[in-house]
């Protein structure tokens, strides 16, 4: 049981969105899919739900090529950024309608999500703010009891309190009912402790799948003066540098020999957010 | 409540909020603790960190499953907590109370007084 997704290739027009990308996203874990603005993220998630197609590859869910075939792609729910409900829908019918395409959807569970984010379920599309849009499509996207549930930055435009809430009822729904849940996001720090795995995708590349534990370990952050990180890097695996007047930090990919750890150094672990920062930058 | 505003690894850190609060008796010898579920949903921490976290426990025996029930704190988990934190007391607290002494050049006898004020109060 998984997503299976083989050398996919994308363009459009001049600019290659995914440059044949294979990874696999296996049964009941949860991925955080990170990249930066336009490296394509959303563009690998449509293609998955067959909202737009590739150019070359192909995806696989449960070992059945997804193009095209409803068998597969019920199995797969994706809350996208765009919107694609009516303007006029009410929330309610929204909830009724999703219901009867995707056929386990649990109408009582959303019905109380609802409650507890205080949306209004007689309310229309249109008469949502931008937190209230992604809030709806959170609701759905933990009620439709799909073996595959992708979320693309569900936590746009939510204050912190309903970005709380919904990690809460994420990782409720996750321990009730586990499924393959895949957050696209760029707000790093925040989805750190509630994924599995992390995929980090980089201007059409995958070039990082991993699991979190293992990408946080591979490497640590050294600080000091200037003059003793300079030295201590020597022939090192430096992924990147911060400098700040006479204090200097580097992000090292290996393992840290503690006791050759000259004096006056200070040590840290990798932080998800740093590391992405540094692996992304241009 | 753990805050994970340290560094190490949240598993570890799960554990060691527990380790405090069996130590602290807010987890008594024989009682049942949270839930993998409760603790995940309580820090928003994946279930699978969770689990690594009590595992840890499990494995040093100072929690244990009874099936179907749940997890429970082992008879004698408080002594050897202890003891175990006793050996770590050393390399946590000393070593990092010297290495901050060394940079604010305090001398050993001041060390020395400072830690017996702390006795006094």
């Amino acid at each position: 049981m998984s997503i299976e997704i083989k050398n996919l290739s994308k363009n459009y027009k001049s600019v290659q969105a995914l440059d044949d990308v294979s990874i696999r996203f296996e049964e009941n874990k949860i991925y955080g899919l990170l990249g930066r603005n336009g490296a394509g993220k959303t563009t690998l998630l449509n293609i998955i739900t067959n909202r737009i197609f590739a150019d070359r590859g192909e995806v696989f869910i449960d070992d059945i090529p997804s193009k095209e075939n409803d068998q597969a792609l019920q199995k797969v729910y994706l809350m996208s950024e765009k919107n694609f409900y009516p303007d006029k829908m009410k929330i309610k019918d929204i909830f009724r309608w999703t219901g009867e395409f995707y056929g386990k959807f649990d109408m009582e569970s959303a019905m109380n999500m609802a409650e507890k984010f205080e949306l209004s379920t007689n309310k229309v599309v249109k008469g949502l703010s931008t937190g209230y849009t992604s809030i709806f499509k959170v609701i759905i996207a933990l009620s439709v009891n799909t073996p595959y549930v992708l979320l693309d930055e569900p936590v746009l435009g939510l204050d912190a309190n309903h970005r709380d809430l919904f990690y809460k009822l994420l990782i409720e729904k996750y321990s009730e009912k586990p499924s393959t849940i895949i957050v696209s996001t760029h707000l790093i720090e925040e989805v750190s402790n509630v994924i599995e795995n992390v995929v980090v995708i980089k201007k059409g590349k995958i070039i990082k799948d991993e699991t979190r534990e293992e990408l946080l370990t591979a490497g640590y952050t050294i600080s000091g003066s200037a003059s003793l990180v300079d030295q201590y890097i020597l022939g090192k695996s430096v992924i990147g540098l911060d400098v700040l007047g006479g204090l200097k930090s580097a992000y090292i990919l290996g393992e840290l020999e503690k006791d050759k750890l000259p004096e006056g150094l200070e040590v840290s672990r990798m932080d998800l957010q740093k590391l992405f920062i540094q692996m992304t930058n241009a | 409540m753990i805050d994970f505003n340290d560094d190490r690894p949240i598993f570890i850190q799960i554990a060691e909020g527990i380790e405090d609060a069996i130590l602290s008796g807010a987890f008594p010898e024989e009682s049942q603790i949270p839930s993998i579920t409760e603790f995940s949903v309580n820090y928003r921490i994946n279930p699978a960190t969770a689990l690594k976290g009590i595992t840890m426990l499990v494995d040093s025996g100072i929690v244990y499953k009874k099936r179907g029930l749940g997890m429970f704190v082992s008879k004698g988990a408080v002594e050897k907590l202890k003891n175990s934190r006793k050996e770590q007391f050393y390399d946590h607290y000393i070593k990092n109370m010297l290495e901050e002494a060394k940079r604010l050049q305090l001398t050993r006898e001041d060390i020395i007084l400072m830690i017996e004020r702390g006795f006094i109060k």
